[in-house]
């Protein structure tokens, strides 16, 4: 197996560890922690193709990563900010419980 | 070898555990050893800036604001419920296929990957250069967007007066 693929193999299976952790919990700042764990799987890839890559002085797949370093710390904040505010208004995280959009 | 197995074990049982603790606390712990593994092996990738970037933002940035979030929350406590969703056999599935189709399709285009390639000379100057020329417009957007983000979180969460709705539950 080369280097390449064994990082491949690990980004896929922090993917879908987050993916099952966003599509399992009911908590929905678990739900958060599973999207994070996604993203930064996709960055991994990108550095590894960056890496391995035939042209790695162009720096393509390093700026993408460190691009969605900074986009995912937006989402982060945001998505968090929204939690707190519907727990302030239902009371719960519970996302089973959250079923009506009506305030 | 040796060291990416180590570093790729640190990083999947970080995130097993994210996900499948059943004290929230316990799970943003959990979530910083994943984030510094991921950091870890941006280094073994040569990817010094993305690696400390990667300390800088998540480990001291965004698992600060999920402990800061259940906090507020009063996420720490264990529901009785239990902690998975109703639908949590489907959501099992789907994910399983997912690693499924992604293992597969590497697996078997392991022959066409490229191989061993020298680690590229990159240094913080290089990066710069890039960031002020080529990428100068994806930096701007990025700018603007932090900006808009941050704006946007601080309104969100921020603590709402007593509306008609409220009023009209305590009377």
């Amino acid at each position: 197996m080369t280097p390449l693929a064994g990082y491949l193999l690990v980004a896929a299976l922090v993917f879908a560890i987050g993916l099952a952790g966003a599509l399992t919990r009911r908590n929905a700042i678990l739900v958060l922690i599973g999207i994070e764990l996604m993203l930064n799987a996709a960055n991994l890839n990108f550095i590894a193709f960056w890496r391995y890559g035939p042209h790695p002085e162009a720096l393509t797949g390093f700026l993408f990563a460190v691009f969605s370093i900074a986009i995912a710390a937006a989402e982060a904040a945001v998505g968090l900010g929204l939690v707190i505010s519907i727990y302030r208004h239902l009371r719960t995280t519970d996302l089973d419980e959250i079923n009506r959009m009506k305030g | 070898m040796i060291v990416f197995a180590i570093l790729a074990a640190l990083t999947v049982a970080g995130s097993l555990a994210a996900v499948l603790l059943r004290n929230t606390v316990h799970c943003a712990l959990a979530l910083t050893g994943a984030f510094i593994g991921l950091a870890l092996l941006f280094l073994r990738l040569d990817a010094q800036f993305a690696g400390f970037a990667q300390i800088l933002v998540y480990v001291g940035a965004v698992a600060i604001l999920v402990v800061f979030a259940i906090l507020l929350t009063r996420g720490s406590e264990t529901p009785a419920t239990g902690v998975f969703s109703r639908t949590w056999f489907a959501g099992l599935v789907v994910a399983a296929g997912v690693f499924a189709v992604l293992a597969w399709t590497v697996l078997h285009s392991a022959v066409a990957l490229p191989h061993e390639f020298a680690a590229p000379q990159v240094s913080v100057a290089q990066i710069g250069n890039a960031l002020m020329g080529r990428y100068v417009l994806p930096l701007e957007i990025v700018a603007v967007l932090l900006t808009a983000a941050m704006i946007g979180a601080v309104i969100v969460a921020m603590h709402e007066k007593p509306g008609k709705y409220e009023k009209k539950e305590a009377n």
